[in-house]
């Protein structure tokens, strides 16, 4: 037999890219709709919340330093992974809190879910992405459990997928907030 | 094999080798076999969950049939006593205090049409067909020891159990189940005061159908990562059988569209439960304006709907189209007839399914120059079904049939999706539709193309695989008198709704007393509803067969009955998990060498290549 040089993609990243897709297409239907519904006419303008902008820059910065971090535990510098980690995960966190804080500040100026069409799909667009990034920070916690657990400390190829599966989906729900906060703004 | 510098190794590296670990699928044996709970309750064997779906599938095929039996004895004898029908629908079933005469609830007839709807779409055309067979045969044919991820495979079983629990439970609400169709338009699906089926029906139905799209993601992310990643060495794509190219595009079929029917589904559910207006606009209810509920579309709604609905006619039927290319070629002791093509139609399929969505919406009030485009479309997609069925008829065409049950339930595939295919070409054109559109030839056209060929897909399968299931053969005798009993009863049921639907009688009616154009029907209703009596009782023949024959079958005593030459024959009676005891077999040519050689009725896909021979699908 010959010698392997053809690298594959382990099958759980490709299982994982295949359910990216899928959550793709659910954002492209909602993504779609509006822009269908938008067509139609009879549509309220209202500018985003100043908020959306900031948890734009921490969702952004999150992903940097998680990339860091992966890099840091690929050559091994242990200490510098956990210092990434923790402060992706904090800056992860925080894109949270601020969309919350974003539908907050659209309330005080009476605008509602069910306020009209366009704050019906904002709400819905932006809540259902935030519940994609919420199960993105169970999975950075499912990782800083393992990086803080005495027995998992040196780096193996099987711990460096796992965290490399953790990061994709992070840098993917990252992405889809680009894609839809420039939609957004487009549409505008 | 020169064309590949892959080890054994890369392919099943976890396995293979210990420096993975232990990863979750264990390839030395299922190491839980003493427990009933681990080895068929929650299983990870990918055979065992196959026969989960199945036997899910045959329990909600049962519901969803009698169902419509009930509706058609309404249909066929209206004003008919049905009080000896109170002791299972209760109060479904309203007495007359003065004559004492039962009728079926009016209310109840429309939930339990999209109950139907709902359970032989979902529950058994899509998991019980692509989730069974997908789940048998995929490892089995590429030659792998069990799915990419079992446990995910395991969890789309039961994601599918607990949406049929929600489901199985709105039947029992007081206000009954959901009854807006099974496309859950809005406003019916949406405002509670328009139906009884509208409030927990309704809501129950959607949770259900959540539940259901994660579990046909869950499986279709496992069946196109295994299929894509886990062949055998030197299994390449075009030397996969027909059923997996049909079960891998179906996969990538689902996992595309049903996202999206989620998306349609949540924002139902937000229009439900939180206020907003997606589907609603100033909506009439009872002389009561819901003025609070504007600027919404319904179209939209169909638009995403259909977006699925669509697709979900092909999720259906390529799986069937699958399993019969495979049963034909075998039992018919030929090559399938053009391989490639039929692998490029599958494909075709695949793409066109995806932008005919709106000729399910062509009398909706739809741009009728936007219905051009998929009046276009949808007429393109005959060439790719036409090529498939000559392709089918041209495998069987002279060679040396072997008559059994799997045989006749693949030629009446063919014949039924002909026959269906055909009232497709009158449906798909947007000009016929305005007098065809929601009449009985619309019932007629999809029951027969999807829905009895679908069936026949599903019958061809069990029959022939069912020694790989169980270790025993099915009674040929009783199959055969299923086949022939169902053939001619489908016909029965369905060739008369033509006539039906050409004469402009509308579907979904309660009941056509009033309508004095209709009455002319009576006797024709009469028979149809006869006709599906009888088979369906044909079809409680088939359920007695297959439990029946679990325990009491011919055994199975040679590994590879059929002399078929694919890889799941190459694994013992009774694999335990992992199929394969000692290493997982090689593949050297393509799947359909059958008959070709002078010598040899039929070679394996496990036997090398003779020096200078080529390989038969390239």
């Amino acid at each position: 037999m010959a010698t392997s040089t053809v690298k594959k993609i382990h099958p759980k990243k490709f299982a994982l890219w295949i359910g990216l897709t899928s959550i793709v297409m659910f954002f492209a239907a909602f993504t779609s709709a509006y822009i269908v519904r938008k067509s139609q006419g009879d549509w309220a303008d209202f500018a985003l919340p100043a908020e959306f902008f900031y948890s734009t820059a921490a969702i952004l910065g999150s992903s940097i330093l998680l990339h860091a971090s992966y890099k840091a535990f690929a050559s091994e510098k242990l200490a510098l992974f956990k210092t990434f980690l923790v402060s992706g995960f904090v800056l992860g966190l925080a894109f949270v809190v601020l969309q919350y804080q974003g539908w907050l500040s659209l309330n005080e100026v009476e605008i509602f879910i069910h306020t009209n069409q366009h704050s019906s799909f904002i709400f819905m667009i932006t809540g259902f992405h935030v519940a994609h990034v919420l199960g993105g920070i169970a999975a950075l916690l499912f990782a800083m459990v393992y990086a803080f657990l005495p027995r998992y400390q040196a780096t193996t190829p099987r711990r460096l997928l796992r965290l490399e599966i953790i990061f994709t989906y992070w840098h993917f729900v990252d992405v889809l907030w680009i894609y839809l906060f420039i939609f957004f703004m487009v549409q505008q | 094999m020169a064309d590949t510098t892959i080890l054994e190794k890369d392919l099943h590296g976890a396995h293979a080798h210990g420096e993975h670990g232990h990863d979750d699928h264990d390839h030395h044996g299922d190491r839980y076999q003493s427990a009933f709970i681990d080895n068929y309750m929650f299983s990870m064997d990918h055979k065992t969950i196959a026969k989960q779906f199945l036997i899910t599938g045959m329990f909600w095929a049962i519901i969803g049939a009698a169902m419509s039996i009930i509706f058609r004895l309404q249909l066929g004898f209206p004003g008919a006593d049905m009080s000896w029908l109170q002791p299972l629908l209760g109060g479904w079933i309203n007495i007359d205090p003065a004559t004492g005469t039962g009728t079926l609830s009016q209310e109840f007839y429309y939930a339990l049409v999209t109950m139907h709807g709902t359970i032989i779409v979902f529950f058994v055309l899509t998991a019980g067909l692509s989730g069974t067979f997908s789940n048998l045969l995929i490892p089995l044919q590429i030659g792998a020891r069990d799915m990419a991820s079992p446990l995910m495979n395991m969890l789309s079983y039961w994601f599918f159990f607990l949406s049929g629990l929600v489901m199985f439970i709105s039947l029992f609400l007081n206000t009954g189940p959901f009854s807006g169709g099974w496309t859950a338009y809005p406003p019916l699906s949406e405002l509670p005061q328009a139906s009884d089926g509208s409030k927990a029906g309704a809501t129950m139905w959607i949770m259900s159908l959540v539940l259901f799209v994660v579990s046909v993601l869950l499986g279709g992310i496992n069946y196109i990562t295994t299929v894509l990643n886990m062949r055998t060495k030197g299994m390449s794509m075009f030397r996969l059988p027909l059923t997996i190219w049909a079960f891998l595009v179906t996969a990538i079929i689902g996992l595309l569209s049903f996202p999206v029917l989620a998306s349609g589904f949540f924002m139902v559910m937000l229009d439900r439960t939180l206020g907003t207006s997606f589907f609603l606009n100033e909506i009439y209810i009872a002389d009561t304006a819901l003025t609070e509920r504007v600027g919404g579309s319904a179209i939209l709604y169909q638009h995403l709907f259909w977006f699925l609905g669509h697709p979900e006619v092909y999720i259906i039927i390529l799986p069937a189209m699958g399993i019969v290319s495979e049963v034909l070629a075998t039992h018919a002791r030929k090559p399938i007839f053009g391989y490639k093509a039929m692998v490029f139609s599958i494909l075709a399929i695949a793409f066109l399914s995806f932008i005919v969505w709106a000729h399910h919406m062509f009398m909706t009030g739809m741009n009728p120059f936007i219905s051009n485009i998929f009046v276009i479309f949808t007429l393109i997609i005959a060439v790719p079904s036409a090529v498939k069925v000559f392709n089918w008829i041209a495998t069987v065409w002279g060679g040396a049939v072997r008559f059994n049950s799997a045989m006749l339930f693949s030629l009446g595939f063919v014949s039924m999706f002909i026959s269906g295919g055909l009232t497709g070409i009158f449906l798909g054109n947007a000009a016929i539709d305005i007098q065809q559109h929601d009449t009985y030839f619309v019932v007629a056209h999809f029951h027969i193309v999807m829905g009895v060929a679908a069936f026949f897909g599903m019958y061809a399968g069990v029959y022939h695989w069912f020694p790989r299931m169980y270790g025993r053969f099915m009674n040929e005798f009783l199959g055969k008198l299923h086949f022939w009993g169902t053939m001619i009863g489908a016909y029965c049921v369905f060739g008369p709704m033509h006539y039906l639907g050409m004469a402009g009688v509308p579907r979904r009616y309660y009941s056509f007393e009033t309508f004095n154009a209709f009455s002319e029907f009576d006797a024709m209703n009469q028979f149809i509803t006869i006709a599906a009596i009888i088979t369906f009782f044909f079809q409680i023949l088939f359920v007695v067969n297959f439990f029946y024959s679990i325990y009491k079958g011919k055994k199975q005593t040679e590994m590879n009955p059929w002399e078929a030459t694919t890889l799941e024959w190459t694994a013992p009676i009774h694999a335990g998990h992992g199929n394969w005891e000692g290493a997982i077999p090689h593949v050297h040519r393509w799947p359909y060498d059958l008959s070709r050689y002078e010598d040899r009725e039929f070679i394996p896909q496990t036997e090398p290549l003779k020096e200078g021979e080529k390989d038969g699908g390239h």
